[in-house]
C-alpha cells in the first residue's frame, strides 16, 4: 500500500518534470521549425492570391502578360481593359542579368581559382574578408555609386542619349553586386575537391594551370553551377540598385546605351502610386508573383544539380 | 626519328610551362583587380562622404540624418527580437530534434526558398499582410518584421551548423549524468556555441543595417520624431515602434527621388552611404574577432 503510493508520486514527479525540462523546449523548437513552413507557404499563398487577380478579375491571359509590350493599366480602383503586357519589363531583367553574368562569370572564376588553387594563405587572409565586405555593401549603396559614378561616366564617355541611363550601367552594378556570390560558393566547391586528384595530376608531371583546368574545375562543376545561379538569383531580385541606374522608360532598349526598365524598378516604382485593387496595381503584384516563382525555379534547379551530382558519386 | 619525337615533346612541355606562366600571371591580375576594385570602392565611399559633412548633417531635423539613424538601429533591434528567438529555436530542432523524414525535408526546402527570396518580394508581403491587411499606415513594426523574415534563414542555418560541429562528447556527457535532452541543449550545447551564434546574428543585423527594398512599403519614406514627446502611442514619439520610420538606407533612395525638395540631398546620400559602409565593416570586423576569439580558445592556441 505504503509503497505504491510513493511509486505514484514518483511518477507524477517524473512526468511534470520531464514536461519542463523536456517537452517545454522540444514543443518550441518543432514549433518554430514548423513556423518557417508555414511562414513561406504563407508569402506563396498571399502572393498567388493577389497575383492571379490580374488573370482572374480582369480576364487577361497570361500570355498577354509575359509576351505582349503593352504597358497601358487602367489606374483606378474599379477600371479595366487597359493591356498589361509586361515583355518590356521581363526582357529588362533577362538581359541586364544575362550580360552582368555574361561579364563577371569568368572574372569571379578565376578570382575563386586565385584564392583556393594559386595563394590559398593570402586568398585566407586577404581576399576571403575583403570579399565579405563586398557582400556587405548594401545593395542602395551600389546604385548610389552607380548613379553618382558610372552613370556621368558613360555619359560623358559614349556620349548615351539618355545622360547614361543605361542597359550597360544596370549590367555592371548588377555584375559588381553578383561577384562575391558566385566567387565564394565556386571557391567553396574548388577548396572541397580532393587533394588527391590534384596530387595525381602532379604525379604525372601536370602543370598547375593543366591540374586545375583539366582536373579541378570539372570536378568542381557542380559547385561552380550553384554559384552562378545563386548569382543570378541575386541578380533577378534586386531592386533598388538596378532602379537608380537603369532609366525607368517603358520601351524596348534599342542597344545597350538605352534606357530600360526591369520587373523590380517597375515594382519599386510604382507600387505606392497606384490605387490598391485597380488593374495597373494588380499587375505589378502579378510582377511580384513572377519573381517569386523565378526564386523557386532558381531553387529547383540547384536541387537539380547537386542531385545530379550526388547520383554520379553514388554510380 | 627519336630525335624528332623528343623535341615535338620538349616543344609540349615548353608550350605546357608557358601557358602555366601565362595563366598564373592572368589569375594573380584578376585577383588583384577585385583587391583594387574593394579598396577603391570602399575608399571612394568613405572620403566622399567624410568630404560631403556639412554642418547639421548629423542633427535631428529634416536637414539631418539623427532620425534615419535612429530608426535604422531600432528597426535592426526589433527584427533581431523577433527572428533570433525563432531562428535559434528552429536551429536547434533541426540539429537536435529532426528526424530523418519528410517534415525536415519540407523545412530544409523552406529555409533556402526563404533565404532566395529577393528582398522587395518579402517587402511585398510585409506590405500586403501588415499594412494593407490590417489597415494599418506605414510603420516601423512592419519594416521590422519584414527584415525579420530576411534574417531568419540565415539565423537558422548559423545555428544548427554551430550545435552539429560541436564535439559528441558534450552531449554524451551532459546525458550521460541524468540530464534530459532539452537540459542538455540549453544548458550545455547552446553556451558552448553561442560565440558562432552570436557572429551569425552580427551579420544578419549586418544585412538588416543595409536593407532598403523590403522597407519600400513597409517602414515608410518619412520620418518625424519629436525628440522631446515621450508618449508612447503618440505617432511623433521616437520609441513608439507603430509610426513610419525612414532608414538610412532608404533615405539614400528616396534623396535621389527628392533631389529638388532639399538643397543638401547629394552631400545627405554620401554620408548616409558612408555611414552604411563604415557600419557594415565594424559589423564584420565584430564577427571576425569573436570567431577568432573562438577558434583561440578551442584549439588551445595562445600564440
Amino acid at each position: 500500500m505504503e509503497s505504491g503510493k510513493e511509486t505514484n508520486r514518483n511518477t507524477k514527479i517524473t512526468k511534470s518534470y520531464y514536461f519542463r525540462k523536456e517537452y517545454l523546449g522540444r514543443g518550441f523548437a518543432t514549433g518554430c521549425g514548423i513556423f518557417i513552413i508555414v511562414l513561406t507557404f504563407a508569402i506563396g499563398i498571399f502572393l498567388l492570391v493577389r497575383g492571379t487577380g490580374t488573370f482572374t478579375k480582369f480576364h487577361h491571359s497570361i500570355a498577354e502578360f509575359l509576351f505582349s509590350a503593352d504597358w497601358s493599366p487602367v489606374d483606378t480602383a474599379q477600371g479595366s481593359g487597359g493591356g498589361v503586357g509586361a515583355a518590356i519589363f521581363i526582357v529588362g531583367s533577362l538581359l541586364t542579368c544575362g550580360l552582368a553574368l555574361a561579364m563577371i562569370t569568368p572574372f569571379a572564376l578565376g578570382a575563386a581559382v586565385f584564392m583556393t588553387e594559386i595563394a590559398p594563405k593570402a586568398g585566407e587572409k586577404i581576399f576571403r574578408p575583403a570579399v565579405e565586405i563586398f557582400v556587405g555593401i548594401p545593395s542602395v549603396v551600389y546604385g548610389w555609386i552607380g548613379l553618382t559614378v558610372l552613370v556621368p561616366f558613360i555619359r560623358d564617355v559614349f556620349h548615351a542619349k539618355m545622360g547614361g541611363y543605361s542597359v550597360l550601367a544596370a549590367s555592371i552594378v548588377l555584375a559588381v553586386m553578383i561577384f562575391p556570390t558566385i566567387t565564394t560558393v565556386a571557391a567553396d566547391a574548388i577548396r572541397s575537391t580532393p587533394d588527391s586528384c590534384r596530387k595525381a595530376g602532379y604525379g604525372l608531371g601536370s602543370t598547375r594551370w593543366q591540374v586545375i583546368y583539366r582536373i579541378v574545375i570539372p570536378a568542381s562543376k557542380n559547385g561552380i553551377f550553384t554559384g552562378i545561379i545563386l548569382g543570378l538569383a541575386r541578380a533577378f531580385g534586386e531592386a533598388l540598385a538596378v532602379a537608380m541606374v537603369i532609366g525607368k522608360t517603358k520601351s524596348f532598349p534599342k542597344n545597350l546605351l538605352s534606357p530600360t526598365s526591369n520587373l523590380t524598378a517597375e515594382i519599386a516604382a510604382d507600387m505606392g502610386n497606384t490605387a490598391s485593387g485597380g488593374e495597373a496595381n494588380m499587375a505589378l503584384w502579378s510582377m511580384a508573383l513572377l519573381l517569386f516563382l523565378i526564386s523557386m525555379l532558381f531553387i529547383f534547379l540547384i536541387h537539380l544539380i547537386s542531385g545530379s551530382g550526388k547520383k554520379k558519386e553514388k554510380d | 626519328m627519336i630525335a624528332d619525337q623528343r623535341t615535338t615533346m620538349q616543344k609540349r612541355v615548353h608550350n605546357a610551362q608557358r601557358m602555366n606562366r601565362i595563366m598564373t600571371v592572368v589569375f594573380y591580375c584578376i585577383g588583384g583587380f577585385f583587391l583594387v576594385l574593394i579598396l577603391v570602392l570602399a575608399v571612394y565611399i568613405i572620403i566622399n562622404g567624410i568630404r560631403s559633412i556639412y554642418p547639421g548633417v548629423f542633427g535631428f531635423d529634416s536637414d539631418g540624418i539623427g532620425n534615419q539613424f535612429f530608426n535604422t538601429v531600432y528597426l535592426v533591434f526589433w527584427s533581431l527580437l523577433i527572428s533570433v528567438p525563432i531562428g535559434v529555436l528552429a536551429g536547434i530542432y533541426m540539429a537536435e530534434y529532426a528526424g530523418d523524414n519528410k517534415l525536415t525535408k519540407f523545412i530544409r526546402i523552406s529555409i533556402e526558398s526563404l533565404s532566395s527570396l529577393p528582398s522587395i518580394v518579402v517587402g511585398l508581403f510585409g506590405y500586403l499582410v501588415f499594412i494593407l491587411y490590417t489597415g494599418a499606415k506605414w510603420n516601423l513594426m512592419a519594416g521590422a518584421l519584414a527584415v525579420s523574415i530576411l534574417s531568419l534563414p540565415s539565423i537558422t542555418t548559423t545555428t544548427e551548423d554551430a550545435m552539429r560541429s560541436l564535439p559528441k562528447s558534450y552531449k554524451a556527457g551532459s546525458m550521460a549524468l541524468g540530464a534530459t535532452h532539452w537540459t542538455t541543449i540549453h544548458k550545455v550545447l547552446l553556451p558552448a556555441c553561442l560565440p558562432r551564434i552570436i557572429t551569425g546574428v552580427i551579420l544578419a543585423a549586418g544585412r538588416g543595417f543595409g536593407e532598403a527594398a523590403a522597407l519600400l512599403y513597409t517602414s515608410g519614406q518619412s520620418t518625424r520624431l519629436n525628440w522631446s514627446n515621450w508618449n508612447i502611442t503618440s505617432k511623433t514619439c521616437p520609441l513608439n515602434p507603430f509610426r513610419p520610420g525612414e532608414t538610412l538606407a532608404l533615405h539614400i533612395w528616396v534623396m535621389r527621388t527628392e533631389g529638388s525638395l532639399n538643397a543638401h540631398s547629394e552631400e545627405i546620400a554620401n554620408v548616409c552611404a558612408m555611414i552604411l559602409v563604415i557600419c557594415v565593416l565594424l559589423f564584420s570586423l565584430a564577427a571576425r574577432m569573436i570567431t577568432k576569439h573562438v577558434t583561440r580558445k578551442q584549439t588551445g592556441d595562445n600564440a
